[in-house]
């Protein structure tokens, strides 16, 4: 076990989930992040699926990574994506059809989703597979983190449940409160997003510009 | 010749890739810095668009879909291929990326020049991907139709990044909270300029 969890793969592992956050440090994979958090539950099955679909084409372009030609791998690794993501795509179709209905074509587009190219070319081209397969899962959980916490405040506000289950008793409707239906609608992604990475570089103030 | 017009048009404004759908958002984040590398970069997208949006719209239709193979015989009219858009569409989308640029740079070295940079980029752009799988859930019914919508969505893209990019090149000299400096500001400007958006919602065509 100690060869397997070395200070460097921790590193590897830690960095993606706050100092190196693919969404709030790096930009990458905002597409999705924003259009499927509109609910807790999408959001959540979006996340893991992001995670598994990372941290196995990282392995597999890692284990790929000599044998690539340089001039086609960009095509060699969409490739490598779109099997995996044809995958979880029926994996979903099969077992939580609702949720792959209302994730539609985003499941689709975690092919083109910045943080894959991102991770492939920049981390499982130059590393060996364990290695690889850690960066992947750490990229892929900080992914999921920013949707987690975009979706739990959307969907609490905007409809006062939180996984499909009421969280704001019926008495605060009674004495007036409303769901903010602002918060169901895209925009609203966008503030929320901006307002954790204000709190976040305001806690780490290296990240600032 | 009425719903290609009414496609198009909806296309740019109500279901717009960027304000609607969130497509193509990294490299509109990064490339928005200032206006004439955004055009450019818009310009590549309309481009790739509407080349590869009518390719895969054929291959849906023709291969692809239940039943779309009794052309070739009719016994695989059971035959469901759908499974494999995803790998199919991006295989066209690389493909064609690939072939524009060389093309490009063969024909019009100037035109190279100024889009060269960002067409390899577009292979793994979000609004090129979602606009085939958009396709794929509308049924359009036909080749026509489906390009006016790859055009429109291309031209939207291209409104919203010039737009976006005008204003951070404003925004340089004001006086932003440290935190929010760079990202958290943009993130902010897209909010409203998506908001603004909101209301060609009931534009009725």
């Amino acid at each position: 076990m100690a060869k397997l969890f070395s200070e460097k793969t921790k590193q590897v592992f830690l960095g993606p989930l706050s100092k190196n956050n693919p969404i709030a440090v790096q930009v990458l994979g905002i597409c999705s992040a924003l259009a499927v958090s509109a609910n807790l539950k999408p959001a959540l099955v979006m996340g893991i699926s992001v995670t598994v679909i990372v941290a196995f084409s990282n392995v597999i372009i890692s284990l790929l990574r000599n044998t690539i030609p340089n001039r086609i791998r960009i095509i060699v690794q969409l490739v490598v994506v779109a099997a995996l993501v044809t995958v979880v795509s029926e994996f979903l179709k099969a077992y939580a059809y609702d949720v792959s209905v209302k994730l539609s074509v985003y499941i689709g587009l975690i092919i083109t989703n910045c943080i894959l190219m991102g991770r492939l070319e920049a981390f499982a081209m130059a590393n060996k597979p364990w290695e690889s397969f850690v960066d992947g899962l750490g990229n892929g959980f900080g992914y999921a983190v920013i949707l987690i916490v975009v979706g739990f405040f959307r969907e609490l506000f905007g409809a006062g449940s939180l996984l499909g289950f009421r969280i704001i008793p019926q008495s605060f409707y009674d004495a007036g409160y409303m769901n903010n239906g602002l918060m169901m609608m895209p925009p609203m992604a966008l503030i929320i997003l901006a307002c954790i990475i204000w709190w976040h570089r305001s806690k780490n103030k290296e990240l600032q510009e | 010749m009425e719903n290609i017009a009414s496609i198009f048009v909806k296309s740019i404004f109500v279901d717009n890739m960027i304000f609607a759908y969130f497509l193509g958002m990294c490299s509109y984040l990064a490339v928005s810095k200032n206006v004439k590398t955004s055009i450019g970069l818009g310009i590549a997208v309309i481009f790739v668009l509407t080349i590869t949006l009518p390719i895969n719209y054929l291959l849906q239709v023709h291969v692809l879909k239940e039943g779309a193979l009794t052309w070739l015989s009719p016994s695989l009219a059971n035959l469901d291929l759908s499974y494999l858009a995803f790998i199919l569409f991006i295989a066209v989308i690389a493909a064609m990326t690939q072939l524009v640029e060389m093309a490009v740079e063969k024909f019009t070295p100037s035109l190279y020049a100024s889009l060269g940079i960002f067409l390899p980029l577009i292979a793994v752009n979000c609004a090129i991907m979602g606009g085939s799988l958009f396709m794929q859930q509308r049924n359009f019914n036909n080749v026509a139709e489906a390009t006016s919508y790859a055009l429109g969505s291309g031209v939207g893209w291209l409104l919203a990044i010039v737009g976006l990019a005008a204003i951070r090149e404003k925004m340089e000299y004001s006086n932003v909270p440290a935190p929010l400096r760079g990202l958290g500001i943009t993130f902010i400007t897209v909010a409203l300029m998506a908001i603004a958006f909101l209301s060609f919602s009931g534009l009725k065509i």
